[in-house]
């Protein structure tokens, strides 16, 4: 087993370079600044977060019926539908159909389903050529990474290392760092992808019940290629992405793209029906993968409202100044945070702690997740299953001694301060105590409030 | 009619002046107030741990030691979120002494704004002043509109303190970005939580800042920490102490 690298010692590098963490950080509030003004043009901001809110928790809590449902009309429409219990059977429903069609070249638009069941490795390591389209997530995918975020999946790569990376790769220009220069290259690059991917594979944003149909959106027109060019298609969805009614439609379209990156419409919001037609394949993927327990808490279901819009990820202060891939996880920031425990609470059980409880991701989420109370209950549960540090877990036990007898409160109070006061700076700023590796400890008075209190008010 | 003051554990060890600051305050402007002896923290370190089972007596010391207040007044947003917010986890919900102390404790701005509707302050603070807003004053408690949230708020520390003379207002680029605090936070991410104070003690210097003000001194006592390490040139104030007319440098 992988050895489990906790949030803090993952994101050390990333957050210790100034200039790299600065310009993560500057580029992501950016991009939050512009959801703020996109979000603030709509007077009915809250009330369409508040009505998505509604029609997730009865989607969720009707979900088999829905499931049903949509598995009925786009059969009806000519789709093929196959359901998939976790990660691995989703990949081999995958490699199936493509071994069906003798397929050995994929073209595949940006899907983090697909990331969460790790398919380009299982591809790969059975033959199959697999070219990611979406620009940031072929940038990773050359480079040998993972996405670091859910709709910016190359916001950590700086455009003279994507230079650097398209120079080894795609033969550009050593030292070429122009945006408009690296972005045609790309281009001419994925055309020739295009044109001789056997099979297109897309996410789904939004799926739904009513209509059987289905809705990819993205804002290279790349989902639209990887299906327009190949005769099938494989559209992989997490059976949350589910919507009763075609009119419930607009209310997601209208916040996902304020809420990811700030413009008013996705670039591309394409429709499928049913293949396009006879000689055409449609195949959904319908993907559990723990879904359905996350289902089952009480405390969590409402996370299976994410429409993965990653606004949680470039409000969130640690998300911005440690970088997706401290979260060692498919979904980073504090989506993923929840998310990831439910999964495995072991390897991930440091995530619901990177973070500071600002709440702003609450505040900023299209579909009212209460993402940040939501964390505090997984560390609740995560001492409850005895995952916390002992010398933590110890702390705190003594903490409590403390705080429920307040002649020893005062006692521990008197001695810790008069400590601070009479010590040398030496024994008290040192690399062990942690607090002072980079902040000095405040001063310490000589009177508490309460001496004060007893001298100055007590008669 | 009689409210009892809140101290929080740190404030009462390291802060003395904020609480004087509050308390006389108050007391200036006619409320009746009492400090209960043996008051010591409201629990949110071990709750913000997951700790739950060390929370609980904690909590309810708490409780029985203001249940029989008309109010309780705390200068701390994050501890009083503590109390009105998740205290529901140590509690039968239909615990009248709970139910008392929770509806009935207020931050010191939310107070002096709602139940005393302070509007006159005959206080001067003639210098240039940032305001630092808490994340559970802003996001827990509603002190004022968190820059994501579309609905209209308005800002009851900043009312309160356009009462007093002479301010000077200093808006830096991010209103409301967290300090990096977050209690324990601070010494398990170490690394991350000081960049974030340095970026927002960046931001407010940048903007030709004399005073950062803030009412929660939890937020300060870690930015101070920032600042004095790297030698600033900005100082921290509590909002009690500018409301009740300290001099600069009072913290």
């Amino acid at each position: 087993m992988l050895p489990i690298i906790q949030h803090p010692a993952a994101a050390k590098e990333f957050v210790n370079d100034p200039n790299r963490s600065r310009w993560h950080d500057q580029a992501l509030w950016f991009v939050r600044s512009k959801r703020d003004k996109q979000a603030a043009s709509l007077p009915e901001w809250e009330y369409l977060r508040e009505t998505a809110s509604g029609i997730k928790t009865h989607t969720i809590a009707n979900l088999s019926h829905y499931l049903q449902e949509f598995e009925r009309n786009a059969t009806a429409r000519g789709a093929i539908v196959h359901w998939a219990r976790d990660a691995e059977h989703h990949n081999e429903i995958v490699l199936r159909i493509l071994q069906d069609h003798k397929t050995h070249r994929i073209v595949k638009s940006k899907s983090m389903l697909t990331e969460e069941c790790g398919l380009n490795h299982y591809l790969e390591d059975n033959g199959i050529d697999v070219v990611d389209t979406d620009l940031g997530e072929r940038i990773v995918q050359l480079r040998g990474e993972t996405p670091s975020h859910i709709v910016l999946p190359a916001i950590h790569i700086k455009k003279e290392e994507v230079g650097d990376t398209f120079h080894t790769h795609l033969g550009t220009d050593e030292g070429a760092s122009d945006p408009k220069y690296l972005a045609e290259a790309a281009r001419g690059h994925l055309r020739d992808k295009f044109l001789a991917g056997e099979i297109g594979i897309t996410g789904v944003n939004f799926a739904i019940a009513e209509t059987g149909g289905l809705v990819v959106c993205t804002n290279e027109g790349n989902a639209d290629l990887g299906t327009s060019l190949p005769r099938v298609h494989i559209a992989c969805m997490g059976i949350e992405k589910l919507l009763p009614r075609q009119r419930d439609l607009g209310v997601f379209t209208r916040l996902l793209a304020r809420s990811a990156t700030g413009q008013p419409i996705t670039s591309y919001t394409s429709h499928f029906n049913g293949p396009r037609d006879e000689n055409s394949e449609l195949h959904i993927v319908l993907v559990d993968n723990g879904r359905s327990r996350l289902r089952e808490s009480e405390t969590f279901r409402a996370a299976m409202h994410c429409i993965r819009c990653g606004a949680c990820m470039n409000t969130c202060p640690v998300y911005r100044r440690s970088g997706g891939h401290s979260y060692r996880a498919t979904v980073p920031g504090p989506i993923g945070s929840v998310l990831s425990p439910t999964r495995d609470q072991n390897s991930y059980k440091s995530l619901p702690y990177a973070c500071s409880l600002c709440g702003s991701c609450s505040d900023v989420c299209p579909v009212k997740i209460p993402l940040h109370h939501q964390l505090l209950a997984w560390r609740g549960e995560l001492v409850g299953k005895k995952l916390l540090p002992v010398s933590k877990r110890l702390a705190m036990r003594f903490a409590s001694y403390l705080f429920r007898f307040p002649a020893l409160f005062r006692m521990v109070g008197k001695v810790g301060r008069f400590t601070l006061r009479v010590l040398p700076r030496w024994a008290t700023h040192h690399r062990l105590n942690t607090w002072t590796i980079a902040r000095e400890l405040p001063e310490a008075p000589k009177e508490t409030f309460r001496d004060w209190h007893r001298r100055h008010r007590d008669h | 009619m009689t409210v009892a003051l809140f101290v929080p554990c740190y404030i009462d060890q390291l802060y003395p002046d904020v609480a004087i600051a509050t308390l006389e305050l108050l007391e200036r402007l006619g409320v009746d107030v009492a400090y209960p002896d043996g008051q010591t923290c409201c629990g949110q370190p071990m709750a913000n741990t997951g700790c739950e089972a060390d929370t609980a007596p904690v909590a309810r010391r708490l409780v029985d030691l203001f249940a029989d207040f008309e109010a309780v007044v705390c200068p701390s947003g994050s501890c009083v979120s503590m109390v009105r917010n998740h205290y529901g986890a140590y509690f039968d919900a239909d615990d009248a002494r709970f139910q008392h102390v929770t509806s009935k404790t207020y931050e010191l701005c939310e107070y002096l704004h709602d139940v005393v509707a302070v509007t006159h302050l005959d206080v001067k603070f003639p210098h240039r002043v940032s305001l630092h807003q808490s994340c559970h004053g802003l996001r827990e408690l509603r002190l004022g509109q968190s820059s994501e949230s579309m609905t209209p708020r308005e800002n009851k520390v900043r009312k309160l303190l356009n009462l007093v003379e002479g301010i000077e207002w200093v808006e830096p680029d991010r209103p409301d970005d967290c300090c990096g605090f977050g209690g324990t936070f601070a010494v398990n991410e170490a690394d991350v939580s000081a960049e974030m104070g340095r970026a927002r003690i960046a931001d407010h210097c940048g903007k030709g800042s004399e005073v950062l003000a803030s009412a929660d001194m939890s937020c300060l006592m870690h930015l101070q920490g920032l600042i004095r390490r790297e030698k600033n040139p900005i100082q921290v104030m509590h909002v009690a102490q500018i409301l009740s007319g300290r001099p600069l440098g009072a913290t």
